[in-house]
């Protein structure tokens, strides 16, 4: 069997895909995944990060001039089944002719394992993932958050130099999709095995990767830790696929910037500013008598129990979103005085 | 829990008086005719006692099994490759194949003479290469290949249709654990067109089984059951015998069906 101890670093260097038919599916593209991280692809439906994905494992071949490398080893024309990584997908992809248990086993089969081996391999694989109970069942037997501990179990039964992962939990109920997401996260951590995570979902993006590759029409918008893509967006489309994005309009003149809503202190403006952005968490509703600079009317308030939403028309093209904590009602209509902590301001 | 039951009898109505007025009926009519004859009920033991009726019995079904085995080996690969592989005229050449559906027996017999028969293609061959001249379109072989020509394409387009349906992902699911193509092809691709193989097979081999016209056609030195039936009935005018026979033959048929479905359904629930 092969050796689980050390994780493998990954590396793509001008990568690019274009497709038989034409399709230009990545533009070159150049990333460094270290050992044992979890880097998570994010980005929208047809950014590229299936097919980034799949030039990793060997299922593609990037355009000539790219290169994958493991360890630093040039694996470019190497096929996926020499490449000893393991895969876990969306449609979980077991195979219908076997149990759960011969599932989790096929890849020692392959590889010729002793049965008694195989065996130990597999119980181990199922108390792992708590379902031991399932070897003997027929896969459509299994619930979908089943079939997808079993994807799981198989993929790293063989002990495999890195696991890749296409939207696992997409399929998923939300309720399940976040029991399986710490349940990976755990895993993923104990095994200390590089993963490279493919989601469009950014709270799980948030959750699970040590760094998150934002895509965007088949280039890297940004790579960084999720603190990072979100305090620090680099750009206006990764600024807004992640989170929710307040935006004024307005200038900047002798430190403060102005605009329709009033103006706001902000000494580190940057000289030509016109646009400001900033979060939800960072704007709030002034108290009582303060006084501030900014002023807006409610257009809609959602209470949600710990927090009320309220979109705050300030005549922008978008109300501004607020999560207020206030121990007070609002309704339509009410004017209400807006603070901004300058810490969170952004200019893209 | 009544009224499920009166439903389903219903439902199962029209299915059941086509099945007893087209089977049960004919094979029971059938069954009392091979008893009625000269001989009696001796008719049915008689077909495995006489030389001439066991052996033809024996050659039919291997032959037919031999066809399907054939068939299915031949169609199973170019079925997916034709699936797999878009090239220029790939249409073109898939409706190429299914035309010898539309032969008669007789059609298909011929096309075996042309190709093995005295003045035949491969007789020319070789005696051009060997001095020997290689006729055998009037054995069983010469029945085997029509029977394998007329079979593919059927076979062919229930393959396609299954290959397309499979779920590339599972293959590339085995190749990241490790799998060669070969065992792609055993673990993933074969099992996957299994439910085809088996019901392209049954009537692959149920059609051999049967087929007339294209042993009539090689007649020579052919003696498979829809070719002794014949005889009995026009020739001897032995119809209680005849009848016999054609009972023999559709149990049989049914029986070998029955059993390849229940082996082929078991090694699906056993293959973990
Ligand atoms: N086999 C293919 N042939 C042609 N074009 C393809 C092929 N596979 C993907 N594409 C195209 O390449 C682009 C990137 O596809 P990809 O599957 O990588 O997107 P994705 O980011 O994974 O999207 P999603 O979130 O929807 O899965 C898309 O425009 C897609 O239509
Ligand atoms: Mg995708």
């Amino acid at each position: 069997m092969t050796d689980a101890g050390t994780p493998l670093a990954i590396a793509l260097t001008n990568c690019a895909k274009t497709f038989a038919d034409g399709t230009k599916a990545l533009e070159p593209l150049d990333l460094a995944i270290h050992a044992g991280e979890t880097v998570v692809f994010l980005g929208p439906s047809g950014c590229g990060k299936t097919t980034t994905l799949r030039i990793i494992a060997g299922l593609e071949e990037p355009d000539a001039g790219g290169k994958v490398l493991f360890d630093g080893v040039d694996v470019t024309h190497l096929p996926i089944e020499q490449r000893n990584v393991g895969m876990v997908f969306q449609s979980y992809a077991l195979f219908p002719n076997m149990t759960v248990a011969g599932n989790i086993g096929y890849g020692l089969k392959i590889r010729k394992v002793a049965d008694a081996q195989v065996k130990a391999r597999v119980s181990e694989m199922l108390a792992m993932m708590q379902i031991t109970k399932l070897a003997d069942r027929r896969i459509d037997q299994l619930s979908g958050g089943q079939r997808q501990r079993v994807a799981l179990a198989r993929a790293i039964a063989v002990r495999p130099r890195a696991l890749l992962l296409d939207e696992p939990l997409t399929a998923l109920d939300a309720k399940l999709r976040d029991t399986l997401r710490l349940e990976i996260d755990s895993l993923l951590r104990s095994l200390g095995i590089t993963a490279i995570y493919v989601t469009h979902d950014q709270a799980e993006a948030m959750a699970l990767g040590d760094r998150i590759v934002v895509m965007e029409h088949g280039r890297v918008a940004q790579i960084g830790k999720p603190r990072e893509i979100y305090q620090r967006p680099a750009t206006r489309f990764v600024a807004e696929f992640i989170g929710t994005m307040n935006r004024l309009t307005g200038a900047v003149k002798n430190g403060v910037f102005t605009c329709k809503a009033g103006s706001l202190a902000w000494s580190e403006a940057p000289a030509n500013t016109t646009e400001i952005l900033f979060r939800p968490e960072d704007i709030r509703v002034a108290e009582g008598h303060e006084t501030t600079g900014l002023q807006g009317k409610v257009a809609a308030a959602f209470f949600l129990g710990d927090r009320t939403r309220l979109f705050v028309e300030v005549g922008e093209a978008q109300p501004l979103v607020i999560e207020s904590t206030a121990r007070r009602d609002f309704s339509h209509g009410d004017a209400v005085g807006l603070a901004i902590d300058p810490r969170g301001l952004l200019v893209l | 829990m009544r009224h499920e039951v009166r439903r389903l009898i219903l439902l199962l109505l029209p299915a059941g008086i086509v099945f007893a007025a087209f089977f049960l009926l004919p094979m029971a009519r059938l069954f009392l005719i091979g008893g009625s004859g000269k001989m009696g009920w001796a008719a049915y033991t008689a077909i495995l006692t006489d030389d001439l009726y066991l052996s033809s019995l024996v050659s039919t079904f291997a032959v037919a099994a031999a066809t399907t085995a054939a068939t299915l080996v031949i169609s199973g690969i170019s079925g997916v490759f034709l699936q797999r592989h878009k090239f220029p005229g790939n249409a073109a050449l898939v409706a190429m194949l299914t035309f010898p559906l539309a032969f008669p027996g007789v059609v298909i017999g011929f096309m075996v003479i042309m190709l093995a028969g005295r003045q035949g293609l491969i007789g020319q061959v070789t005696q051009a290469l060997t001095g020997e001249k290689l006729v055998f379109a009037y054995t069983i072989a010469g029945l085997f290949m029509g029977y394998v020509y007329f079979s593919i394409p059927r076979t062919i387009l229930t393959v396609m249709a299954a290959a397309e349906k499979l779920d590339p992902k599972l293959e590339e699911a085995a190749r990241s654990l490790g799998a060669s193509p070969w065992h792609v092809l055993r673990d993933v691709i074969i099992p996957g067109l299994k439910p085809a193989f088996i019901s392209a097979g049954a009537i692959c081999f149920a059609t051999a089984v049967g087929a007339f016209g294209t042993a009539f056609t090689l007649a020579a030195k052919i003696n498979v059951l829809p070719m002794v039936i014949y005889t009995e009935f026009t020739l001897s005018a032995n119809i209680a015998m005849a009848a016999a026979l054609s009972f023999v033959l559709g149990i049989v048929t049914w029986l070998v069906l029955a059993v390849a479905r229940t082996a082929a359904g078991s090694s699906v629930a056993a293959a973990g």
